[in-house]
C-alpha cells in the first residue's frame, strides 16, 4: 500500500510539469493547444534518443525543452502569422511531431533500462528507485514553480497574462500580440517537453505513442485542482495544478484498484473531464432550478 | 498634434457590400484641442479613431502624429502616442487581472515590456493617489480583480490607464454610452477634469449632442464618411442643439435621422 502511494504522488509530480504547461496555454493564454500531444512524446523521444546515444541525462533533459520550445513556436507561428484558428494549428503541430518524433527515435520505442538517468545521482547515494524519482521531481516542480511565479510577475509575464485575457487592451498598451502568444506557447511546450523526457526516465523507455490523451489529463489536472485547491492568486493557481495532477492520479490508482479494466481508462479520463469543464453550466442549472421552485 | 490629411477607407471593397466609410477626410488638432466628434450612425467616427489609432490601415491619406508619419506603423507601434478608451466597459482592462497590475501595463504603454518585476512598491503610492482622485472608493482596492468592478468603475479605471502617462493623443468612443446617465456624467466630468489638467489633445465621440456642446474647445459633425460642420472656440460656445441641426439640414442638404441623437 505504501508503494502504491509513493509511486502515485511520483506520477502525480512528473505529470504535473505537463499539467503546468497546459495550465499556461488552456488558463493563462486562453487556448486549448493540442501541441501538447506532440511535445511530450517529443521530450521523451529527444532524451532517450540522447541518453540511449550516451549523453547525461540532464544535457538530453535540456535538449528536450529547446525541442519542445521550437514546437510551441511552429504552433504560435501558424496560429497568429499564418492565422490558423489555434486548435487547428495544435493538431497540425502534433500529427507533424508524430512523424518528427519516429525520426528523432528510429524505431517506435526506445528502452533506457540500466542507463543512466536523472534519477541515478539519488540512486547512488542510496535511495530506492521511487524516491529518488519523488525527490528529483519534487526539486524540479518546485524549481519550475518558483520560475513561473517569478516571470509571470515581470512585465513581460503579465503581457501575456493579459493577452490572454484581453488582446484588444494589450494591443493598445503597445504590446505586440503575436509575441506574447508565441511567448506563451514557447514556455508550455517546453515545459511539457521536459515532463515528457522526465517520465520516460522513470518507467525505463519512450515511445511513440505516449503522447496519446496527453490534454486531456492535463485538463484534468487543471480543473481538479482548480476545483479542489482555488484560484484565489497565481501563487495558489499553479500549486493547484500540481496538486490536481497528484489527485488525479489518486483517482486513477483507486479506480484501477476497485478493477477499472486499464484499456478503459482513456474513457474514465475523457468523462471526468467532460463533467469536470460542464460543471459551471450544471450548477447554473440546478440553480435555476432551484430559484425556480423558490418563487 | 495630429494631422489626418485625405484619408480615406473603403470597407469589403469591390463586393456588394463595398462601403466608404471614410472620403478623403481632413483633420488638423492643436496640441491641447479637445475636439468633440457626433454624427449619425455610420457615419464613420469609429472608424475614424480606429484608423488614427491603427487598427486597420487606410487605402489613402496620412496620419501624422506630433511630427511622426505613423499612416504604416501598426496599432502596437502607435500605443506610445496615444491612449484610448473604448465604448465598451470590458474592453479596456483585463479583468482577471489586479487594479494595480492593469495600471502598472498601462504606465509603461508603448515600452517594450522587461523582466523587471511589474507591480512596484514605489508606484502604488501613485496610483493610489490617482485612484483617489477618481473618488469612486478605489484607492484602497489595489488589488482587487477589476473584473469585479462595476462598469462605470472599469470606464474610470481604463481612462486613468489611458492618460497615465500622458498620451500625445486621446481617443474616446462613447466611453459613457454603455453607462447608465448618472455614471455617465461623472465618468464625464472625470475626463474632462484630466484632459484640462494635463492638456491632452482629445477626440471624443458622443452621440449625445448637448455633451458634445458642452465639453471640449471644438466639435466636429461627421457625415457619410467626411467632416460637415467644423465649430471651435466661441463660436462653438454660442451653439445650442437647435442651431446644430439646421447646420447640419444646410450642410448635409438633408434631414437630421437620429432618435438616439436628438433625446440624449
Ligand atoms: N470592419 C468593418 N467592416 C465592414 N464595414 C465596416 C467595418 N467597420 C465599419 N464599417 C462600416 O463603415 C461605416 C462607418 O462605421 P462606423 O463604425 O465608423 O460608424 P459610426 O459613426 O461610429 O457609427 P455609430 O454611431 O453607429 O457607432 C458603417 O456603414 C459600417 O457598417
Ligand atoms: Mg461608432
Amino acid at each position: 500500500m505504501g508503494s502504491l502511494v509513493l509511486s502515485t504522488v511520483c506520477q502525480g509530480l512528473l505529470w504535473s510539469v505537463m499539467a503546468l504547461g497546459v495550465y499556461l496555454t488552456y488558463r493563462v493564454l486562453d487556448i486549448a493547444d493540442l501541441t501538447v500531444e506532440g511535445s511530450f512524446p517529443l521530450g521523451a523521444a529527444v532524451a532517450a534518443s540522447l541518453i540511449a546515444g550516451g549523453s547525461s541525462p540532464f544535457w538530453a533533459v535540456l535538449v528536450a525543452c529547446l525541442a519542445g520550445m521550437m514546437a510551441g513556436v511552429v504552433t504560435g507561428v501558424l496560429h497568429t502569422k499564418l492565422k490558423i484558428p489555434a486548435l487547428l494549428a495544435g493538431i497540425l503541430s502534433m500529427i507533424a511531431l508524430y512523424s518528427v518524433n519516429l525520426r528523432i527515435m528510429g524505431k517506435a520505442n526506445i528502452s533506457l533500462l540500466r542507463m543512466e538517468t536523472i534519477y541515478t545521482p539519488f540512486n547512488k547515494l542510496g535511495l530506492s528507485n521511487n524516491y529518488a524519482i519523488l525527490l528529483t521531481s519534487l526539486i524540479a516542480v518546485i524549481i519550475f514553480m518558483i520560475v513561473l511565479y517569478w516571470f509571470f510577475g515581470t512585465e513581460l509575464g503579465a503581457a501575456i497574462r493579459a493577452t490572454g485575457y484581453n488582446k484588444q487592451m494589450i494591443r493598445a498598451q503597445g504590446i505586440n500580440t503575436d509575441v506574447t502568444i508565441i511567448l506563451g506557447l514557447l514556455l508550455s511546450n517546453a515545459l511539457v517537453a521536459i515532463s515528457g523526457a522526465f517520465v520516460a526516465q522513470s518507467q525505463g523507455y519512450a515511445a511513440v505513442d505516449m503522447g496519446t490523451g496527453t490534454i486531456v489529463i492535463g485538463l484534468a489536472s487543471v480543473i481538479i485542482g482548480e476545483v479542489l485547491f482555488g484560484t484565489r492568486d497565481f501563487k495558489n493557481c499553479l500549486l493547484s495544478v500540481v496538486l490536481g495532477s497528484v489527485v488525479y492520479r489518486a483517482v486513477i490508482a483507486f479506480v484501477l484498484y476497485l478493477g477499472l479494466n486499464p484499456n478503459d481508462l482513456k474513457l474514465f479520463t475523457a468523462i471526468l473531464v467532460a463533467i469536470a469543464l460542464s460543471l459551471p453550466l450544471i450548477k447554473s442549472k440546478l440553480q435555476s432550478v432551484r430559484g425556480s421552485k423558490s418563487c | 498634434m495630429l494631422k489626418v490629411e485625405q484619408i480615406t477607407k473603403t470597407f469589403n471593397s469591390g463586393t456588394i457590400n463595398e462601403k466608404k466609410a471614410l472620403t478623403g477626410l481632413d483633420l488638423h488638432l492643436k496640441a491641447g484641442d479637445f475636439c468633440t466628434v457626433i454624427g449619425g450612425n455610420g457615419a464613420g467616427k469609429s472608424t475614424l479613431l480606429n484608423a488614427i489609432a491603427g487598427v486597420f490601415f487606410v487605402d489613402s491619406g496620412r496620419i501624422i502624429i506630433d511630427g511622426d508619419d505613423v499612416t504604416r506603423s501598426p496599432e502596437h507601434k502607435r500605443a506610445k502616442y496615444i491612449g484610448r478608451v473604448f465604448q465598451d466597459p470590458m474592453m479596456g482592462t483585463a479583468a482577471g487581472m489586479q487594479i494595480e497590475e492593469n495600471l502598472a501595463i498601462a504606465s509603461r504603454r508603448g515600452k517594450r515590456p522587461t523582466l523587471k518585476w511589474s507591480s512596484q512598491a514605489k508606484e502604488r503610492e501613485h496610483f493610489r493617489q490617482m485612484l483617489k482622485m477618481l473618488d469612486l472608493g478605489l484607492e484602497d482596492r489595489l488589488t482587487s480583480k477589476v473584473g469585479l468592478l462595476s462598469g462605470g468603475q472599469r470606464q474610470a479605471i481604463t481612462l486613468l490607464m489611458a492618460t497615465i502617462n500622458q498620451p500625445k493623443l486621446l481617443l474616446l468612443d462613447e466611453h459613457t454610452a454603455a453607462l447608465d446617465p448618472k455614471t455617465a456624467t461623472k465618468v464625464l466630468e472625470i475626463t474632462e477634469k484630466i484632459v484640462s489638467e494635463h492638456h491632452l489633445t482629445t477626440l471624443m465621440i458622443t452621440h449625445n449632442m448637448r455633451d458634445a456642446l458642452r465639453y471640449g474647445n471644438r466639435l466636429i459633425m461627421l457625415h457619410a464618411g467626411n467632416i460637415i460642420i467644423d465649430v471651435e472656440g466661441e463660436q462653438k460656445q454660442h451653439l445650442d442643439v437647435p442651431d446644430l441641426l439646421k447646420m447640419f439640414e444646410q450642410a448635409a442638404g438633408d434631414e437630421f435621422v437620429s432618435d438616439r441623437m436628438l433625446l440624449g
